[in-house]
């Protein structure tokens, strides 16, 4: 097997199975910390048994991001090596600053949080999950501006005599548009994604009448704030589709399957068929949208598949420019249409809760919600890192010139089997905890020290 | 400032964060390949990660910015660095993976083979760590097979060769006496007495490598042609401060104890980037294809920008940093109600 193919297979599977965890990090952090600020402020109870139990989901959920993080810094070097050289005046920098600004503040203060309660003045042990949770998101941050890069390149001459890109303003690759696209696309994602779990697991003990105060509270909070999040996320997706239009054609081009060039241009709902535009079965398409999404009004003309290979084989030399467009397709369809169906749940759930949601029959049903805002994330990034193929950096660099060229077949097969085997068994004990504390309530939450679950082998003391 | 002024600096700095991380990470790492031996019973091994649970994972993040800023700062380094030692960078990763995932999960289920499996975990990832960076400081000090194209030649057993492997073992030799010397400032009771005991015995393992890993650094590294037969202060007050620590561990004066084996770390990484210095990786096909912070480096614009980024977090993590070892200075008792996970 080829060693390129079994590289971007491991790049692929590593950073897809880091993002199952971060989106829910982001987003959760920041329901911790105002749950806790409210217990603060008001000394209810019930904010505080709120605060310790989605802590708790939070920390099991956290510690994976983090481990497996790790293997995303150095992976750039181990597998892509050529790659870090020829960006390595530009790349490093945002990663460098993200370990600086965002990894210490988390992680020191998630100490400081998970150990300095009772122990810490109670101000600081607030202050500590804000910091963990503004920590985390600058991290996403940081990261998405380096990913933005790639997908935009901004900031760069390129230097004459290595062909490498160099740094000339730091400042554009601060404030890249691609980057705070897909920043607060993120943030708001992760914002979904907390409040689907939250309701999720919510609906489960409300379906039993279980700790009703907490988790009635719970299910009322994340249904506004996952309605909000949802639109937001609609929004900003708009805003990235018009910048992927003007940025990245291609990948537009590629999310439309849209061979030819159109004026207006239709948007496909869906196609049987295969999608090499030769022999189109059936699709359902609606006049004028992709217009609509690409340039903001109806009329405008987007440019078709074909255009554009033949644009870049005469710019970049002769070679296959075209994305694997069943995934990009596809992807596209089932983030956006899951999208659409969390904010129109969102908006049930508000609605429902104007009676009395205790007596509703599908309660039992709801936990079900938590898969919904995994399947949008995941096949959001895959259109997004399937959509620049070949690239690795937009019309810079191919990803198959990117890759480490030491590395031999069997190294990566040691390497890749490596990882399925521990991530594997991380995430059947992560589902498990996850699971028995989401099940367990608050009440098993709020027994902080050891003897809540004593230990045989310490027994007698 | 010119270039070659940042070059040096981010040189420096990089070095700093690798001290850093040896310093603070070494004894995470001792604590938690004598987690097994030291704690029999479930509540004294929760005692004992306790004593760095608060502050294992901010220590570990010194790895990923010495990682990122040799990224920013040599990028020529970290990719060949990264590319060329990749199984043992790979093991590494799964070192640290299943040795970060067990200190936050061992305590969330009461079966006891599951804590008996993290606790294994915690040891056996803090051990395999440990060892393979010894390993990997070695060979860098030694030198390893670089073509002209910046490119490693060898594999994992290039790695794997005697100077190696004793970087290694005297990595982990002197990190589980640093681990035992913070437990016996961490914690109380029988506890203390028992880490107090191992650190007596730990310290002989210690010297003796130190000592090897002294003589067979003078055969197999170019230190006697870089640095001369005396290499200067540094390496023999690290040394000495190695020897020293033994006399303070025989009186129980722990802080003193801890304080000497830290400068014993300390200044042997710095006695390391000298053999390096100004190379980065050095060549064993050919000297002159070694990487140097001259061939290696980024532009003056980034390291530029990169050095104001460092001038002002790098002292706000410190101060924070800091201000945790100070919140959580005290003992750690071994009993139920004060031990949190």
């Amino acid at each position: 097997m080829d060693p390129l193919i079994l590289s971007r297979w491991q790049f692929a599977l590593t950073t897809v199975y880091h993002f199952l965890f971060v989106p829910l990090t982001l987003g959760l952090g920041w329901f911790v910390a105002f749950m806790q600020t409210r217990y603060y402020q008001t000394r209810d109870e019930t904010f505080h048994k709120m605060a310790k139990f989605w802590g708790k989901l939070f920390l099991i959920n956290f510690a994976i991001g983090v481990v497996t993080g790790i293997v995303q810094e150095f992976q750039f070097g181990m597998n892509w090596s050529e790659y870090s050289r020829f960006v390595g005046d530009i790349f490093g920098a945002p990663l460098a600053i993200e370990a600086l600004l965002a990894f210490f503040m988390e992680s020191t203060f998630l100490g400081i949080w998970i150990f300095g309660e009772g122990k810490v003045p109670e101000r600081v042990h607030l202050a500590a999950i804000w910091l963990v949770a503004i920590g985390s998101n600058l991290s996403a941050l940081w990261i998405l501006l380096a990913n933005g890069w790639m997908q935009h390149p901004v900031g760069y001459v390129i230097d004459p005599t290595t062909g490498h890109p160099m740094l000339n303003d730091f400042f554009a690759l601060a404030t890249n548009p691609k980057g705070w696209l897909f920043f607060a696309h993120t943030l708001v994602a992760g914002l979904a994604m907390a409040s689907f779990l939250i309701l999720g697991v919510s609906a489960y003990h409300i379906a039993r009448k279980r700790s009703l105060e907490v988790f009635k509270r719970s299910f009322q909070m994340a249904a506004i704030v996952g309605l909000v999040a949802a639109v937001l996320v609609i929004i900003d997706g708009d805003s990235q589709g018009k910048y992927v239009y003007e940025t990245q054609p291609m990948k537009m081009a590629s999310i439309e399957a849209l061979w030819n060039t159109e004026q207006p241009a239709s948007f496909s709902v869906l196609t049987i068929g295969d999608l090499s535009g030769k022999k189109e079965v059936w699709a359902l398409t609606v006049p004028d949208i992709t217009s609509l999404l690409a340039c903001n009004n109806f009329s405008c003309a987007v440019q078709g598949v074909y255009a554009i290979q033949a644009q870049y084989q005469q710019k970049y030399g002769p070679g296959d420019y075209i994305p694997l467009m069943v995934f990009v397709y596809w992807g596209f369809r089932l983030m956006v249409g899951v999208g659409f169906l969390m904010a129109l749940l969102a908006i049930l759930f508000l609605f429902a809760m104007r009676k009395d949601i205790t007596k509703a029959k599908w309660m039992k049903w709801v936990p079900w919600v938590i898969v919904l805002p995994y399947v949008a994330t995941t096949s959001g990034w895959i259109v997004t890192e399937m959509g620049r193929q070949p690239w690795i950096v937009q019309g810079l660099l191919k990803v198959q010139d990117a890759v480490s060229p030491n590395l031999t077949t069997v190294d990566l097969l040691i390497s890749l089997i490596g990882y399925l085997l521990v991530y594997g068994a991380l995430i059947v004990a992560d589902f498990y905890l996850m699971k028995k504390y989401a099940i367990l309530g608050p009440d098993a939450a709020m027994q902080e020290s050891v003897d809540a679950a004593p230990a045989v082998i310490g027994a007698q003391d | 400032m010119s270039h070659e002024f940042l070059q040096v600096l981010w040189f420096i700095l990089i070095a700093i964060l690798w001290v850093g991380f040896y310093f603070l990470e070494g004894f995470d790492f001792g604590v938690g390949m004598l987690l097994p031996f030291l704690g029999k019973k479930d509540m004294e091994r929760r005692a004992i990660i306790n004593a760095i649970g608060a502050t294992w994972d901010g220590n570990e993040v010194w790895l990923l910015t010495a990682g990122g800023a040799t990224f920013a700062a040599f990028p020529q380094w970290y990719a060949t660095m990264f590319s060329g030692f990749y199984l043992a960078l790979f093991l590494l990763l799964v070192a640290l993976i299943i040795r970060g995932i067990a200190f936050e999960y061992r305590s969330k289920d009461a079966n006891p083979k599951w804590r008996t499996t993290f606790d294994w975990m915690i040891a056996v990832g803090s051990f395999l760590a440990a060892l393979l960076l010894g390993v990997a400081f070695a060979n860098l000090a030694e030198g390893v097979p670089i073509n002209a194209k910046m490119m490693f030649t060898g594999n994992l057993f290039t790695l794997l060769n005697p100077y190696g492997l004793i970087g290694g073992l005297t990595t982990v030799s002197v990190f589980l006496l640093h681990g035992a010397n913070f437990l016996g400032l961490k914690l109380e009771g029988e506890l203390r007495e028992r880490v107090n005991e191992f650190a007596k015995k730990l310290y002989f393992a210690a010297i003796a490598l130190s000592l090897i890993l002294l003589v067979t650094t003078y055969i197999f590294t170019d230190i006697y042609a870089h640095l001369g037969l005396n290499p200067g202060i540094i390496p023999v007050a690290g040394l000495a401060a190695l020897f020293v620590s033994g006399y303070f561990i025989n009186r129980r004066h722990e802080g003193w104890a801890f304080i000497m084996v830290a400068v014993n770390i300390v200044f042997t990484l710095i006695t390391f980037f000298m053999i390096l210095f100004p190379r980065v990786m050095i060549s064993s096909t050919d000297p002159s294809y070694s990487l140097t912070i001259y061939n290696a480096s980024a532009s003056a614009y980034t390291l530029s920008v990169m050095s104001i980024v460092a001038s002002i977090f790098v002292p706000i993590v410190l101060i924070y940093q800091g201000w945790t070892y100070y919140m959580f200075r005290k003992r750690i008792a071994t009993k139920k109600k004060s031990l949190v996970y």
